[in-house]
């Protein structure tokens, strides 16, 4: 693949695997294993039959004709959001968990933001009956009250992070520690295309059934499997790089990726990464992240808990710095009234990060042909505290 | 040869280092800390930089570094209050911090502004082996910097054969697979390791730290190594009031 990763684990510029020595062992059998381990028919075979019966896959390609009428173009929704637990990040799980039975592990441990990645981890590990702890920023335990109990409900143990801004970002040194002390029986299931290589590669090859879907019911539906847009939204980036994932190598299909711009990308208050960030090394990558200028880590902002990550994985970096996808930014504001007008337009209620890939159609002029695809990622009732409050319902 | 081969060619057993952080617990405390460590008999001095997001550090670092950084350290101030390093301190000196900070200064500006001050050594938690040897080595070589690599109870043979070609000063043994500021329990699998090591024969002498704390553990590390590295337990001491006054106990307690 042309915007693939390379034997050590860098997309052009990016990507590595800048960990401490404690870290190597861990990361090292992962890069040894991972792929003879997803390649093999035996997981194939129990991925996919999960995948299907338990996720519900495939996800539709709806042709959402409200949408297409009021844009001019033929809007299709890839509906992640009607996956078991309500967005993308299951995918990843299902494969992560999978491929930690076949490393022999004991326990699983994951960071989480807005708590999707941990129900989705929580999930998996109850399935398969291993025990699970999950990370969580100490703020973002209050955020995010639900999902908590979620996870408890699940059986695993929830630990707030209280170190730095007790967000996404501490969550995830938190796990990264927890990772160091326990190096033998531990498996650690990031939850976005970061971290150390072969993360950012890993994930993105789980999440890869969402545009390998699309591809299929494209061409079910308009007669070709590649369409003129494809639109996601951008934290660390795994719906997107998921939804982009068979379509990089085409470039006549135009990649938009949208980030968080909070309340404007020069308010101080952003998760615009690509606008605001510099290059450097954040949670074992390099990649673009937001920073000072002396690379101490800079606290995003978004409304949106899922996108309010200060870098993006590797490989939208380097999507980003070879011009292969456009990468732009959308308001708190566009991106709650893009989730009403979804809602009212289309009877989904999206996910306030799937609002932000939305909001962006109405800054885009098509032609009346165009096809173009929208990664729903996932789905809004984790949101509704935050749409209730905005709107006044 | 640099002032750690020149320690190491004189002495090589019961080497006492010790690590704190910059900017902590105030601004322009570093030389006046490093002097009084040197005074106290410690044998070579890790100063740390601050970072936001310390994977391999436990809470007292952690806490340490937050602390700096809302002091207002960051490399250019380290740098200037390093200026006064050596009309004052004798003994070896070793920069430690995390990797994104010094690309943001620029490597080899760093390197450089290292050099300048006195500095003799470079140990860097996540900048791994291979983008070292691959991208970076040239930058330390040029300057006359000992880069220190860590080694871990899970460490391969292969890969410690590794290390030991490329450093040229000590090798970090951490004593177990753990973040700073735990206490060392010297189970039989530790000895089993350090054993290990001690029969691979290695050029490089070796230093262990992580979880040491006191002067029992201080000796059981020694050992199995040249010497051993207090951190945690030092900073700890930093937060207290009156720390100048309590340096020179400090350190005596540790290795009497």
């Amino acid at each position: 693949m042309k915007y693939g990763v390379n034997e050590h684990g860098y997309y052009g510029d990016f990507g590595g695997a800048y960990i401490p020595e404690m870290l190597y062992p861990n990361v090292e059998e992962l890069k040894q294993q991972y792929l003879n381990i997803i390649n093999d028919e035996g997981f194939k075979a129990e991925f996919d039959d999960l995948l299907k019966n338990y996720v519900g896959r495939p996800s539709p390609l709806y042709h959402a004709k409200r949408y297409s009428e009021k844009y001019g173009a033929n809007i299709y929704f890839k509906r992640e959001d009607l996956n078991h637990t309500g967005s993308h990040k299951i995918n990843n799980a299902i494969g992560q968990i999978l491929l930690a039975k076949r490393l022999g592990k004991k326990r699983i441990i994951a960071e989480t933001g807005a708590g999707q990645h941990g129900v989705a981890t929580a999930t998996v590990c109850a399935l398969m009956g291993i025990e699970c702890v999950v990370y969580m920023g100490e703020i973002d335990m209050a955020r995010q009250a639900p999902n908590v109990s979620r996870m408890k409900m699940l059986g695993a143990t929830v630990v707030p992070a209280t170190s730095g801004s007790k967000t996404l970002k501490d969550a995830t040194n938190e796990a990264l520690r927890d990772w160091i002390g326990n190096p033998v029986d531990t498996h650690y299931i990031i939850g976005s295309v970061v971290g150390p290589y072969p993360y950012p590669d890993m994930v993105a090859r789980f999440q890869s059934i969402i545009s390998e879907e699309t591809k299929k019911q494209l061409l079910e539906n308009t007669g070709s499997e590649l369409p003129q847009y494809v639109l996601a939204c951008v934290g660390g980036g795994s719906n997107a790089m998921g939804m982009f994932y068979h379509f990089m190598d085409d470039e006549s299909v135009k990649l938009v990726a949208v980030e968080a711009a909070g309340k404007g990308v020069s308010s101080g208050e952003s998760a615009a990464t690509t606008a605001l960030g510099k290059e450097g090394v954040l949670h074992g990558s390099r990649t673009i992240l937001m920073q000072t200028e002396d690379g101490q880590v800079v606290e995003p902002y978004s409304i949106s808990a899922g996108l309010d990550y200060p870098g993006i994985g590797p490989q939208h970096a380097h999507l980003f710095k070879t011009s292969r996808a456009r990468y732009v930014s959308i308001t708190d504001d566009e991106a709650l009234q893009a989730g009403l007008l979804c809602s009212q337009l289309e009877g989904i209620i999206p996910a306030i990060e799937t609002a932000h890939a939305l909001a962006q159609l109405e800054k885009m002029t098509f032609e009346p042909n165009d096809n173009v695809v929208i990664c729903i990622s996932g789905r809004g009732d984790k949101d509704l505290d935050t749409y209730i409050k905005y709107f006044g319902y | 040869m640099n002032r750690l081969n020149k320690l190491f060619a004189t002495k090589n057993k019961n080497l006492l280092s010790i690590y704190f952080t910059a900017g902590y617990p105030a601004l322009n405390t570093t030389v006046d800390i490093a002097e009084a460590l040197e005074k106290s008999g410690a044998d070579f001095l890790e100063i740390g930089f601050p970072y936001s997001d310390p994977v391999a550090d436990g809470p007292t670092i952690q806490h340490s570094s937050e602390v700096a950084l809302e002091n207002g350290m960051s490399l250019k101030v380290l740098f200037k209050e390093l200026a006064e390093l050596r009309k004052r301190v004798s003994i070896p000196v070793l920069l430690m911090g995390y990797f994104n900070p010094i690309a943001q200064y620029g490597i080899g500006r760093f390197c450089k502004s290292a050099a300048e001050a006195g500095v003799d050594g470079i140990i860097v938690p996540d900048l791994p082996l291979f983008e070292y040897e691959n991208m970076y080595s040239p930058y330390f070589i040029d300057s006359g910097l000992s880069n220190i690599f860590l080694v871990t109870p899970q460490t391969s043979e292969e890969r410690i054969r590794k290390i030991d070609e490329l450093s040229n000063s000590f090798i970090y043994l951490l004593s177990s697979s753990t973040i700073t500021g735990y206490n060392l329990q010297l189970s039989d699998s530790i000895e089993e390791y350090y054993k290990r090591i001690t029969a691979m024969q290695l050029k490089n002498p070796t230093i262990i730290g992580f979880g040491i704390t006191d002067s029992s553990s201080f000796a059981k590390a020694c050992n199995y190594a040249n010497g051993a590295i207090i951190g945690s337990r030092f900073v700890k001491l930093l937060g207290e009031d009156g720390y100048m006054d309590k340096i020179e106990g400090f350190v005596k307690g540790i290795r009497p």
